[in-house]
């Protein structure tokens, strides 16, 4: 699927915005173009941007969406781009020179990102090679053991690819055992101190004691559950617990594999593209535009930024929000001194001419992810300015209305989207649940309840995992209520 | 084959229901709405999801602009004009044909020279008629024209079109191969013919348009209809006319040939005619001038010559057998008797069975 190599011309252009992506302070991993016809950059983008995937229908079937919709015109892709050391970028073939050269800067802009932002540290540089001795692997198993066994298994792995930890980045590796703690003279009461008989009663007072004993005998009741605290990373947790079969245990491990490298695009993805936004505007319009290409890329540029109604174009809320912290910083804007100025004029005429913007735009690029980001940096008159606002569907048109304009609420809607990636929490609380080693998840109710059908299927395909039972326990419409799925049929139960 | 097209052909059988059965459940439909031509087509495409722990979520989300979607061409708007495609195109409907009866692909004949005969309004112009204006470049020149003159004031921008900002559509040349194929379909609508044999008829055509269509760049079709008269007719009225009369199957030979000649001359076109008819001639020597048309005139200029005798009850004509007595052994006909609808496909598969 490899395309062809740059022309002479293009080699030029990648040398030029190169050099200047450098002095602005990008730094990054060699940068790679390809030029490749639609038809390779359709297949490309069906499989994420990777020459080679394992092999399964649902990249065919992104494939077959991409492909309608440029026959249509609906969409054209201008530009992909890999987080890999070298990182590998595709252009269109047949592009006007002006969209490669902003193609190009974009370019640079996600190279830079994935270089420094802290969520994209631990992911694997040599993605490209891992993915194509994933697809051998697969390849390998689908002819010993046969297509559809191994596509239900991928299906049943897809179905809580999403079930990972998105913290456990930054947790250091939990050891394999766990220290066991030195048993205790089951004689001595707990808590009990060294006392002279006649001082003993008021030095170890016997409530005391009583409550030292509870919480032993608490703790003693915790460690026997396993796992011992809830665990998020349920696609780890039957890599290492479920009953499976070697090739099996390969598979949900590459597709964990796979989910977590993929993980820090779904966070970022808001700052991400408003970061290459950014810059492509930066260094086109300060340094590559010949007059002649201006109209021409001004117009290319408000196309990628356009809004469309019931959508968010992350390309647009990433870049408006970059500038407004550039400015903000520049102008101190920030800080209690600030936040305590209540003067309409006094706000407006704000500048402390600080200069701290770029500066603070490089920080934000490397510590945060969308959904700090906007925790931190939304303010209500970058709100206002925006003209955000939160949707709803209206029950009688069926129609997305706009619900509310207020700030606290759309933030508090944008960070929902945000949080988990919008995904439900689930944990695994118990994996021997009634002694039994059924499984036993806990979703962390959030206002918003579970898609039950959906959550009745990946109960199914967990117990192909696990072999075993496999349980949830959620809230529907405001009751507590257990899902359950023992292989063959599904059932609830309400719960107290 | 691109690394692409396993993932894909295993997600059409998922589709269309040849594996994974149990997938089915998830698959639905995604709707992508496209401008052809001034209309709004919907283009819906299998897409299927698989089951994940999501939020129950009424249509809720964030947005950004003035909340007011006149700007979109969305779905409900004016449902009156879509035109709804179905899950498979022809394209796809002759290979799944051609998969399951196992047809040989055809080989077009003639020469694989370039035609430039087609045009298409790709092209843009300095000149040319108004109402072929390109408003989107004019107004693009227009307004480079007004910024690099340093008369743009941003907070009251008005630009005015010049005669110089003008651009025009212009038609393009295409280059086109010249593999063209015309069809021309010869049907029997003598007093014999009944609605049910014109049902069989017109399956059967279809069929046959798919798969040949499928092989050439362009295809054309010609209709001719006869009792004891023959005369061309549209495609709406091929299937609709209630003709009686006898039956003079030269006639509508003697069209064929006056159009062939006139309109199609074989070095340009790949010709194939289908002949559907009950199989009861006039007489015998209407019968005997046919074979001899077909032997001197038709034969050496079609790829194929195809003939279906649909029966009605209880009847059966001699045109099958006369043809066969006279062309058993010309690979460019094809005989099949298509009694009722099962017959159907294998009468396809001994028309097409050839390859030509």
């Amino acid at each position: 699927m490899r395309g062809r190599i740059l022309s002479v011309e293009l080699v030029r252009v990648q040398e030029r915005i190169e050099r200047i992506a450098a002095e602005q302070g990008l730094t990054f991993f060699p940068v790679v173009f390809e030029v490749v016809d639609y038809e390779q950059m359709n297949a490309l983008a069906a499989y994420s941007g990777f020459p080679t995937r394992y092999p399964h229908y649902r990249f065919g079937m992104e494939y077959l969406q991409l492909s309608k919709s440029y026959e249509y015109g609906l969409h054209k892709i201008y530009e992909m781009v890999i987080n890999n050391d070298p990182t590998y970028a595709y252009l269109l073939e047949g592009n006007a020179m002006l969209d490669q050269k902003l193609v190009m800067a974009h370019v640079y802009g996600h190279a830079d990102f994935f270089r420094n932002n802290m969520y994209f540290a631990h992911t694997n540089r040599r993605m490209v090679d891992a993915m194509a001795n994933h697809a051998t692997r697969v390849r390998r198993y689908q002819e010993r053991f046969g297509i559809e066994v191994v596509e239900k298994l991928i299906d049943a792995c897809l179905s809580v690819e999403d079930l990972i930890d998105p913290t456990a980045v930054f947790l250091p590796a939990a050891p394999r055992v766990e220290a066991v703690p030195a048993e205790p003279d089951p004689d001595e009461a707990p808590g009990r101190m060294p006392a002279k008989a006649y001082l003993d009663r008021y030095v170890n007072p016997p409530a005391y004691l009583e409550e030292q004993r509870k919480r032993v005998e608490e703790e003693k009741e915790h460690s026997r559950r396993f796992p011992a605290r809830p665990e998020r990373d349920v696609l780890g947790f039957l890599l290492a617990h479920a009953p499976l079969a070697n090739w099996e245990r390969d598979i949900v491990g590459l597709i964990r594999e796979e989910g977590y490298y993929f993980l820090p695009q779904r966070q970022s993805k808001v700052m991400n593209e408003g970061w290459a936004s950014y810059w492509h505007s930066k260094i086109m319009t300060t340094h590559v535009l010949t007059d002649a290409e201006i109209i021409d890329y001004a117009d290319h540029h408000s196309g990628t930024m356009a809004t469309q109604p019931g959508r968010l174009n992350p390309y647009k809320l990433g870049l408006e929000l970059f500038r407004d912290i550039e400015r903000r910083w520049d102008t101190g804007q920030f800080g209690p001194e600030w936040d305590a100025c209540e003067s309409m004029a006094g706000r407006a005429q704000w500048d402390r001419q600080l200069g701290l913007g770029r500066a603070k735009i490089f920080e934000v690029r490397r510590v945060h992810c969308d959904a700090t980001f906007l925790d931190e940096f939304l303010t209500p008159e970058f709100c206002q300015e925006q003209k955000l606002f939160a949707s709803s569907e209206d029950p009688k048109t069926q129609r997305p209305v706009v619900s509310t304009r207020s700030f606290d609420e759309v933030k508090q809607a944008l960070l929902f989207q945000m949080t988990n990636g919008g995904r439900p929490v689930i944990e695994i609380v118990d994996a021997n649940y009634a002694n039994r080693s059924e499984l036993l998840l806990h979703h962390c109710h959030a206002r918003v309840d579970l898609r039950q059908d959906w959550a009745r299927d990946v109960l199914a395909n967990l117990t192909l995992l696990w072999r075993r039972p496999v349980r949830i326990d959620t809230v529907r419409e405001g009751k507590p209520v257990r899902l359950s799925h023992d292989g063959t049929a599904a059932s609830e139960e309400a719960i107290a | 084959m691109s690394r692409i097209q396993p993932d894909l052909n295993r997600f059409r059988d998922i589709v269309r229901g040849r594996v994974r059965d149990e997938l089915r459940k998830h698959l639905g439909q995604q709707e992508l709405f496209g401008k052809r031509g001034g209309e709004i087509v919907s283009i819906p495409i299998p897409h299927l999801e698989l089951p994940h722990f999501a939020h129950d979520f009424g249509g809720r989300g964030v947005g950004q602009g003035d909340g007011d979607d006149s700007g979109g061409s969305k779905a409900g708007k004016d449902p009156g004009r879509h035109i709804l495609e179905a899950e498979f195109t022809v394209e796809e409907l002759a290979q799944l044909l051609g998969e399951a009866l196992d047809l040989p692909r055809i080989r077009p004949k003639g020469r694989d020279d370039i035609d430039s005969r087609s045009s298409r309004y790709t092209g843009v112009a300095n000149t040319g008629p108004e109402s072929l204006r390109h408003f989107r470049r004019s107004y693009r020149r227009a307004l480079q024209r007004v910024i690099a003159s340093g008369a743009y004031d941003p907070l009251r921008p008005s630009i005015v079109i010049e005669r110089g900002d003008k651009r025009y559509r212009i038609p393009r040349p295409r280059r086109e191969p010249r593999a063209n194929a015309v069809i021309v379909y010869v049907m029997d609508v003598s007093g014999s013919m009944g609605a049910e044999q014109k049902e069989l008829v017109r399956i059967e055509t279809f069929w046959l348009d798919a798969w040949i269509s499928r092989h050439y760049e362009g295809t054309r079709t010609v209709y001719i209809v006869h009792d004891a008269l023959a005369k061309e007719v549209d495609r709406d009225t091929f299937f609709r006319i209630r003709e009686s009369g006898g039956t003079v199957i030269s006639s509508a030979y003697e069209l064929a040939i006056r159009i062939i000649t006139d309109r199609f001359p074989v070095d340009d076109w790949n010709l194939y005619l289908f002949h559907f008819s009950d199989g009861e001639n006039y007489s015998r020597q209407d019968t005997e001038k046919c074979m001899q048309y077909l032997d001197k005139r038709l034969l050496p200029s079609l790829n194929l010559f195809g003939y279906g005798q649909v029966e009605s009850y209880g009847t059966s004509g001699d045109f099958y057998d006369a043809l066969d007595k006279h062309f058993k052994s010309d690979e460019r006909v094809a005989l099949s008797r298509i009694p009722d609808r099962e017959a159907i496909a294998a009468s396809i598969r001994s028309l097409l069975g050839r390859g030509r």
